[in-house]
């Protein structure tokens, strides 16, 4: 027997996913290319910007969180600010020494 | 089944036990991530030359794959919600054959550098120098860890499909192909992070 709470589910459409696709690839060969011309230090940013812009749309479309409870993408945004603080003070620590 | 009888199910524990998961395979690749960016900051130009060696192109062939992989076992579960089972096993099949191609085209890459005798361990590498022995060796532990992850989520998404073609997992109850769907979803989200590390960044 099911639950009204199990049937909440958001049917997305195929073309969304479509459109998803398209602009991922896109978006990669934004990436493939900035990265040939050499950019100096903004090279590496740029790859990094759109990495986090291509998994932005993952999670949110693919992984279905712009539709689910909100208490998922919090939980997310949590684990990658922790992520992003270990990161910052790793980096912080090796660029002092 | 008993008429009396009532199946216990909660779709939204399901998801968060799945999503817990996720968040230790995150700090899994973010911990090599880290010691990937200190690595690097230590051997600049070991690592600027040692990336110059990856061939770009396999790499953005096989980004591209596991994108539209993805797309398609997004798309499965679409189809199994409009209860449209034949389309949703072909878009699984379809995902399971791109990870096949994602792991042949993984063979070969890996293969090439094999037989210039680069591969951990290795008394060529060694040779080289210290910094690309570090970039060589979390080339090959995290493109390899990530491969693993490619294997067991392709097993993942194959016993989800049986559990379909059965009609165990259908319309009314398909948690689990969100979840083995979340699963592959995050195995692509961390090549878009390994792709640009190692391929595109020199």
């Amino acid at each position: 027997m099911k639950t009204d709470e199990n049937e909440k589910h958001h049917i997305i459409p195929y073309r969304t996913f479509l459109y998803v696709l398209a602009i991922l690839i896109l978006l990669t060969l934004t990436s493939v290319t900035l990265t040939q011309i050499s950019l100096g230090a903004f090279t590496v940013a740029a790859a990094l910007i759109i990495a986090g812009i291509k998994s932005t749309f993952v999670l949110a479309i693919f992984m279905h969180l712009k539709f689910e409870n909100k208490m998922f993408s919090r939980a997310v945004c949590g684990v990658i600010l922790l992520l992003a603080a270990v990161i910052t003070i790793t980096l912080l620590d090796y660029l002092n020494r | 089944m008993n008429m009396n009888m009532v199946t216990h199910r909660d779709d939204l524990a399901s998801k968060t036990g799945m999503w817990l998961f996720l968040f230790t395979e995150l700090l899994l690749f973010g911990g090599l991530f880290i010691v990937y960016s200190v690595y690097r900051y230590r051997n600049p130009i070991a690592f600027h030359q040692a990336a110059h060696e990856l061939s770009v192109v396999i790499g953005t062939a096989n980004t591209i794959i596991l994108l539209i992989s993805s797309t398609t076992i997004a798309m499965s579960i679409t189809a199994l919600q409009t209860k449209n089972k034949k389309l949703c096993l072909l878009l699984m099949g379809v995902t399971i054959l791109l990870g096949l191609a994602f792991l042949v085209n993984k063979y070969f890459e890996w293969g090439a550098h094999f037989r210039e005798h680069i591969y951990p361990g290795s008394s060529v590498l060694a040779l080289r120098g210290h910094g690309d022995v570090l970039f060589y060796g979390l080339y090959f532990f995290m493109t390899g860890l990530h491969a693993l992850h490619i294997i067991v989520g392709l097993v993942f998404i194959l016993v989800i499909a049986v559990s379909i073609f059965k009609d165990r997992i259908n319309s009314e109850n398909y948690v689990l192909l969100e979840n083995s769907g979340l699963y592959w979803h995050l195995v692509d989200l961390i090549w878009i992070f390994l792709f640009p590390l190692f391929y595109l960044i020199t």
